[in-house]
């Protein structure tokens, strides 16, 4: 795919979208501006090595249930919510790890929740689907396919009703767009004028079906959103900053009172569905090709060549980001299980 | 003490809140230019403006589910749908958003959140629109199911409703927005999950709620006239449920018939037999005895849909099986 972001009309009229997001790369605009390109690889890799460590702890039975993994998909998620406030909200879906660690969950407790321990982000009552830290504004990752859009849009209306400049990015899979809801989100939202960020992670499959087989219309989603007004973009899910400038310039126009805006990322994940998927519905080649462009990789490799940063500096963070994972892993294991009385809190409030 | 309408009841509990709380909203289907389906919001878009009084597409799902990050953002929204038949459409946003947020999040995120919508038969709008879902509502826990039978509980329910920090079921009898009632000056509030016995007595006790209490009430007047003396219960509160005054009052009178506007299989009235067998049955001089609509869709036809609802013959026709009264 190439890297250049595509927009539908509406987009492309537009004043401010002069510069065309997915030519960011490492280009010139970017490497003189102030982006944290380490901070960037250390949220990536840090996403990388705890999903491969639930991945572990799955296999030795310590974590439980469906466990769905961000691996591969972290660009897009480190990328986006690297431009939000601290007052802006982020919400997810079930594949949701790698948005709550962007978000800067502890990881402790992130992976203490997906151990189902006392010491969790929702007292182990949660689970790897639902991860929640509403002081950070992180509202969940939330599991019936694009169930959290209106969530989304209803957070996104208090921030309008109160009259700030904050918004809210919801996250969801191509699977989402062919729920009734997606749709009837989409008109709200534009009909109201809601400051949210609608961000599709196009990652080609919903669980083992490909968008071809489920989907009239081809892989592309973003130019549908002319139907409601809304702008939207296209973005290499695969390059973090291509992935930033694009959000950028939605998050600019939202805090400008523009509306809600649509970025669609293309994106893939490396691994099945969820640990329990085999990947009968797919080749190896095209995993393969995918993984080529591993952004975990990728990215570290290219500021090294453009001699932004070292490769010393990049160990450094690999260190301190496996002792990071380590320590989480460890701290779920000796946490202690939620005492049975837990049962009955936070039923009612 | 002056009478109101049951409308006008709610209609004031709407208006004190968007008056006394910023915080406060209305959503739904023609609540702003229209005034409301029943009325109940007729000049609010007036008096509160478009950002308050929000007119929203038919979109159950997303509006409902807009409630929902509104409130669970702070705000305090009440979402008021067209016909509680209407609730099927969003059931997925009302039950594993609204109602599970506040428990998935380890008590992190409340949804303080009014859901109004009119419900039951008896006007003739055939199976889709008559329909009582209030009782499959009242099964999900996280959330809290109220319904009135007359002005005063309404103004009072609608009161708690609004404050509570909970999503609220208010199931407002289509039946009865018509139905007349006093209501003092006085504010007051009625507490959720606590019945009301608006009837004291001695000989069996009758449990009810909304539009079931007139078959009720008016059971009760004939059992009167031949001098049985019988207890009423109003719900008033259909989650949490008061099975203790219910207990209580069984302890008392040592016979009982509960009686369901709704469908009579599955019902609230279902759980309630179920819960007295296990204790109450030593009080019991017979069966817990239930009645309820027939269980088919509603007909459209006047003779039949009053065939299937619930009347005072048929609460008789419970007492006199269950306890030869």
């Amino acid at each position: 795919m190439a890297s250049s972001t595509k927009s539908n009309s509406k987009t492309a009229k537009s004043s401010k979208n002069g510069k065309k997001s997915g030519t960011a790369g490492l280009d010139e605009s970017v490497v003189t501006s102030k982006v944290d390109h380490l901070e960037l690889f250390r949220q990536m890799f840090l996403i990388r090595q705890f999903e491969i460590a639930c991945g572990e702890n799955y296999s030795k039975g310590l974590i439980r249930g469906f466990l769905h993994l961000y691996i591969g998909q972290e660009a897009t998620g480190v990328g986006a919510i690297s431009t939000l406030r601290e007052d802006d909200y982020v919400v997810s879906h079930y594949r949701d790890h790698g948005h709550a660690l962007a978000r800067g969950l502890d990881v402790n407790r992130s992976m203490a929740e997906l151990f189902g321990r006392a010491t969790g982000t929702s007292k182990g009552k949660g689970g790897s689907m639902h991860l929640f830290d509403a002081a950070k504004g992180f509202m969940g990752g939330h599991a019936i396919v694009a169930g959290q859009l209106p969530l989304a849009a209803g957070l996104a209306l208090a921030q309008q009703y109160n009259k700030t400049d904050a918004l809210t990015i919801c996250f969801f899979g191509d699977g989402s767009t062919n729920q009734g809801i997606y749709h009837e989100t989409m008109n709200l939202a534009a009909v109201w004028k809601l400051p949210v960020l609608f961000f599709l992670e196009n990652n080609m499959y919903g669980m083992g079906s490909s968008i071809e087989r489920v989907r009239a219309g081809g892989i592309d989603f973003y130019p549908g959103m002319a139907t409601y007004g809304i702008p939207a973009a296209e973005v290499d899910g695969m390059d973090v900053l291509a992935v930033k400038e694009a959000t950028e310039i939605a998050v600019e126009r939202i805090r400008d009172g523009e509306g809600p805006q649509f970025i669609e990322a293309k994106t893939f994940r490396f691994s099945g569905h969820s640990l329990a998927d085999g990947q009968k519905y797919r080749g190896q080649d095209e995993v393969k090709e995918w993984e080529e462009r591993d952004p975990v990789a990728t990215f570290p490799a290219q500021l090294i060549k453009r001699g932004l940063v070292t490769s010393d500096q990049i160990d450094e963070i690999k260190t301190e980001v496996n002792e990071a994972v380590a320590k989480a892993v460890e701290f779920a294991e000796q946490s202690p299980d939620p005492d049975l009385p837990e049962i009955y809190n936070d039923v009612l409030a | 003490m002056p009478e109101i309408l049951l409308r006008e009841a709610l209609k004031r509990g709407l208006e004190e809140a968007l008056e006394s709380d910023p915080r406060v909203f209305m959503m739904g289907e023609d609540i702003g230019e229209y005034g409301g389906a029943y009325a109940v919001t007729d000049g609010f878009l007036k008096k509160f403006g478009p950002e308050r009084i929000k007119d929203t597409p038919i979109s159950e799902q997303a509006f409902l589910g807009a409630g929902i990050g509104a409130a669970a953002a702070g705000l305090r929204p009440i979402v008021e749908f067209m016909s509680i038949s209407f609730t099927l459409v969003a059931f997925d946003q009302i039950v594993n958003m609204a109602a599970n947020l506040r428990y998935m999040s380890g008590g992190q995120i409340s949804v303080p959140m009014v859901i109004r919508a009119p419900t039951g038969a008896g006007v003739q709008l055939g199976a889709t629109h008559s329909q009582s879902f209030e009782t499959w509502l009242a099964e999900v826990p996280g959330m809290k199911v109220v319904c009135p039978s007359n002005p005063y509980d309404a103004l009072g329910l609608m009161r708690s409703a609004i404050k509570d920090n909970n999503p609220v079921l208010v199931a407002e009898p289509a039946l009865l927005y018509g139905a007349k009632g006093e209501v003092p000056d006085e504010y007051y509030e009625i507490e959720i999950g606590k019945a009301d016995v608006t009837r004291e007595g001695s000989d069996i006790t009758l449990v009810s709620y909304g539009y079931g209490m007139r078959p009720v009430n008016d059971a009760a007047d004939k059992l009167a006239s031949r001098g049985v003396s019988a207890e009423v219960l109003d719900l008033r509160s259909l989650s949490p449920v008061d099975m203790d005054a219910i207990v209580a009052s069984v302890q008392k009178t040592n016979r009982v018939v509960v009686v369901d506007n709704a469908r009579r299989r599955g019902g609230v009235m279902a759980e309630i037999a179920a819960d007295l067998q296990e204790r109450a049955s030593e009080w019991l001089d017979g069966p817990v005895m239930r009645v309820g609509s027939i269980d088919v869709p509603w007909p459209y036809n006047r003779g039949l849909e009053r065939e299937v609802l619930v009347d005072a013959d048929n609460v008789l026709t419970a007492v006199a099986d269950g306890y030869g009264l």
